[in-house]
């Protein structure tokens, strides 16, 4: 009931709004005659030529448009004994009011000079009669110019291209243009001033509010704080968008640290092994996605498309297999020894960067993106890339795989079996070195994996795993050892955690607050977020 | 009482390394200022400033082994109090800079003018002075790690945690120093030196007083960090390593003693770092990047873990490798610095000096009474 009312009333406001334009329409349907302007042309004067451009552009004659760009262009000429105002053609000379070509101009025609303040009137009357060009995106453009400038001249032109428009974009455009100029336009009437504001508020941007908020100290209080309460709630709105627009990007960024985190919460989670080669690993993914790229373009160009797809098990099986040969060949001897692990698998890290320096080059190498991640989307006031969002949906794709295979196959089994009761697994018939290096094999090659995804958002450089290392034990320790679902959290809520802080604080501070967080969270739980319990504890 | 300290509380590999780190403190100057050029026991500028670089990686280590070797706690974070210290040697020395700048600006030093700042920020006030730029050396560093370690140590952080959190507390300064409007020469860092307490620090004397001070530090670290693990407190520090629970359980204060250790140890850190400055003639950012740390880690272990004198012998070794290598085979320094932490862990886990008193105790066939306590996790 209250809400019909308030909609009838908002109608009424609407038709009040219409009702008081009309004298104004009527106006410029007498302003057609436009022959009083053009002998101004011909005095040769600037006060007088500016006064005829005004008079021209807003007479809303066909030929306006054509006489003022001519005027631009240096092509408007005149001569004052025959009071012939005429265009300058390509192919010959017309008349500027009709448009019919003169067969026999007159001699003494001379171009309509301009200075400054003639360029000025010239660069409005242009933006106000573009509104009634052809082109949508022109009229568009010229309407968020209007909006802008608030040119009370415009008004007429607005009226006259709104009557016409039939385009819904271009449309609100000129509404909102019309509202801005009504709404600063002093003798304009309450009402319709009110509605004006109705309709700012409808817009609902930062340049809205800013409207809003310039009108004159002369104005009556009540459209004044309209007004007001309008952009107050503009605001509101943009503030909520911002945290909106926070809180994905921040759901991204936790995705990317999910990702380089992943396979982590398996070494070190579950394992205990501290892997300080694992950025290595995730660095190794994304080459091979370099090298299957490479090998794409120079022999199946086709195929583009599916590089990643291929390149995904590839970067596991390259990434898996190094980490085999890293638990038999050196992490076995050190079980028991967490911070030997961690110097051996660090030089591991360094001969691994070298490695990769001495055959690819020290130089970042480009990775292409396939065309279904290039581009982005709108949704609300916020743009997202179509890649950003595939590495959500991919890092939700492999922790789910991950936790599947865990807990419902065989092998997951065998693994947690393994970690959870070394010697009672082994008595039960499991072959424990062989689920040793299947598991880290796994959690290396969950790293590759990531490598491919990261590839399309970072420079694929040897130092690629370097910057991601620190992050990823964040991450995990955050999330609490031992647990996937921590590691989840973790990196979602630092993601978020981070995108929040970076309007304050800045990138880089965001981030320093973001460690010093971590390590005051540390000393209070330091077994994170979701501690395991029980027995598992002890070990 | 000192003296007597010297004659007996020391055992005897530390009174050998006292020797020859003071013999080398005399003969290095002495030979690159008293002998001429051409003499083949003219020791070039470029080495002695080489060697007192040298000198204070080795404090650091030693400062790294005093925690991780008698207490078990891996600091991935050390080179911190290190740089910590260089900088507010390096305010000192911009200080000292004055109308000399580029911008020739009497107080503000050239990132400063360069940035546009119109006054000395509050930290920076005081560092024109010598003497309160060597208290900052030494409290900014011990303040840092007191702070950390008091809320890391009560909290009963241990073992891998800590490691991550000291290398996350490293890669923090990193970044915030790397930021400009922190006061501290953003990217670029301090450098540009002119003169220490009147001295030219291009100039080959002061090279040599350096050195040799560099020196002095070292023998003054090793003889602190004796007394440290040869008192009562060292051996609650080395069972604390061994069984902290138990530690805890016949009523020592854990955290209070590896707070205290934690601190001594980032101020000795702090003192290498003021030295090292000078030397190099920059401090930047870069000497936070926990690689650095990481690396400090690994000339303890080459050396040997718990020995002291090993976190010298192997500082010394790995940066003389370093120098070799990148002299000779550059691409090929990482690989060996790789395979060096690979095979110390795996194969070496004593280190040198631990692996060499090893040896020779066997070969005696008696245990000599200085033997290294075995590391144990």
């Amino acid at each position: 009931m209250n809400a019909n009312v308030r909609r009838l009333a908002r109608s009424a406001l609407l038709i009040l709004a219409f009702l008081s334009a009309l004298p104004l329409l009527g106006a410029t349907a007498k302003a057609q005659d436009i022959s009083a302007a053009m002998a101004k042309f011909t005095a040769d004067s600037y006060s007088d030529t500016v006064a005829a451009i005004g008079e021209v552009a807003s007479s809303g004659h066909p030929r306006a448009a054509a006489i003022v760009q001519a005027i631009q262009d240096g092509k408007l000429e005149f001569d004052t004994a025959s009071k012939t105002v005429a265009i300058r053609t390509a192919t010959g000379v017309v008349d500027a009011a009709t448009g019919d070509a003169l067969a026999t101009p007159p001699a003494g025609l001379t171009p309509v000079r301009a200075n400054n303040r003639v360029r000025s009137v010239l660069a409005a009357a242009l933006g106000s009669l573009t509104l009634m060009s052809p082109n949508p995106a022109k009229r568009l453009e010229a309407a968020e110019a209007v909006f802008k400038s608030r040119d009370q001249g415009a008004l007429a032109t607005i009226e006259a291209a709104l009557a016409k428009e039939s385009e819904a974009r271009v449309r609100s455009a000129f509404e909102a243009a019309r509202a801005a100029i009504v709404l600063h336009k002093a003798d304009a009437g309450e009402d319709a001033r009110l509605a004006a504001a109705a309709v700012l508020k409808a817009r609902g941007d930062q340049d809205a509010v800013a409207t809003l908020r310039g009108l004159p100290s002369d104005t009556p209080k009540r459209v004044k704080d309209t007004a007001e309460t309008a952009a107050k709630a503009i605001e509101t709105s943009l503030a909520m968008w911002a945290s909106v627009q926070n809180a994905v990007y921040g759901v991204s960024l936790g995705s990317v640290l999910l990702l380089a985190a992943i396979g982590l919460a398996i070494t070190f989670g579950v394992m205990g092994i501290i892997n300080m080669a694992h950025g290595e690993m995730v660095m190794l993914g994304a080459y091979t996605t370099f090298v299957v790229q490479e090998v794409i373009r120079t022999h199946a160009p086709g195929l583009f498309d599916w590089s990643l797809a291929i390149a995904i098990p590839l970067a596991f099986l390259v990434s898996g297999a190094v980490g085999v040969v890293l638990e038999r060949g050196i992490i076995r001897f050190l079980y028991g020894r967490p911070l030997e692990t961690l110097l051996a698998t660090w030089g591991v890290s360094l001969v691994l960067q070298q490695t990769v320096r001495s055959i690819f080059g020290a130089n970042n190498r480009e990775v292409g993106a396939p065309s279904w991640m290039s581009g982005s989307f709108e949704l609300g006031n916020i743009t997202m890339t179509w890649g950003r969002l595939w590495i959500v949906v991919f890092a939700l794709a492999v922790f789910v795989g991950l936790i599947l295979i865990l807990k419902k196959t065989p092998a997951g089994l065998q693994m947690r079996a393994v970690t959870q009761n070394r010697a009672m697994a082994s008595a039960m018939g499991i072959r424990t070195p062989f689920v040793d290096a299947l598991t880290f094999g796994l959690g290396c090659g969950i790293a590759g994996i990531a490598g491919v995804a990261l590839s399309q958002i970072d420079n694929v450089s040897p130092n690629l795993g370097q910057s991601y290392i620190i992050d990823s034990f964040m991450v995990v320790v955050f999330g609490g050892v031992g647990n996937l679902w921590g590691t989840l959290v973790g990196a979602l809520t630092l993601g978020v955690v981070n995108k929040f802080l970076e309007p304050f604080a800045g990138a880089v501070l965001g981030k320093i607050l973001v460690l010093v967080f971590i390590i005051l969270f540390i000393q209070k739980r330091p077994r994170g977020l979701f501690a395991l319990k029980g027995r598992a504890v002890e070990s | 009482m000192i003296g007597y300290f010297l004659k007996n509380g020391l055992d005897a590999r530390v009174r050998l390394a006292l020797v020859v780190i003071l013999a080398i403190a005399v003969l290095v100057p002495a030979s690159n200022l008293l002998l001429p050029e051409s003499s083949p026991f003219h020791v070039p500028t470029y080495l002695v400033t080489l060697f007192g670089k040298y000198a204070t990686y080795a404090v650091l280590a030693l400062a790294l082994d005093l925690v991780w070797g008698y207490c078990g706690i891996l600091s991935l974070g050390h080179g911190a109090f290190f740089a910590l210290g260089g900088y507010a040697m390096g305010m000192y020395l911009m200080r000292q800079i004055g109308t000399r700048g580029v911008y020739g600006d009497p107080v503000l030093p050239d990132f400063m003018v360069f940035l546009n700042w119109k006054e000395l920020p509050w930290y920076w006030y005081g560092f024109d002075h010598f003497a309160f730029a060597m208290i900052m050396v030494v409290l900014v560093p011990g303040i840092l790690a007191f702070v950390f370690g008091w809320f890391a140590f009560r909290s009963r952080v241990t073992g891998v945690y800590l490691s991550i959190i000291t290398q996350a507390l490293t890669y923090a300064l990193l970044l915030a120093f790397f930021r400009n409007d922190m006061g501290f020469g953003g990217n670029n860092g301090l450098t540009d030196f002119k003169d220490i307490l009147g001295f030219n620090v291009q100039a080959d004397g002061t090279r040599a007083a350096l050195f040799a001070l560099s020196c002095l530090l070292v023998a003054l670290g090793l003889v602190l960090a004796a007394a440290i693990v040869n008192s009562k407190l060292g051996k609650v520090l080395v069972a604390i390593r061994d069984a902290e629970s138990r530690t805890r359980f016949i009523g020592y204060r854990v955290a209070t003693y590896k707070t205290f250790v934690f601190t001594v140890s980032a101020m000795l850190a702090g003192l290498a770092g003021a030295l090292y400055v000078p030397q190099v003639g920059i401090i930047n950012p870069s000497e936070f990047s926990p690689a650095n740390s990481i690396e400090a880690v690994i000339w303890v272990a080459v050396g040997g873990r718990g020995t002291l004198v090993g976190a010298v012998v192997g500082a010394v070794a790995v940066n003389w490798g370093k120098t070799w290598f990148t002299g000779v085979l550059p691409s090929f320094w990482l690989f060996a610095l790789g395979g060096l932490f690979v095979l110390v862990t795996l194969f070496l886990p004593k280190g040198i000096v631990g692996t060499w008193s090893e040896w020779r105790a066997k070969r005696k066939a008696t245990p000599p009474s200085d033997a290294a306590p075995a590391p144990a996790e």
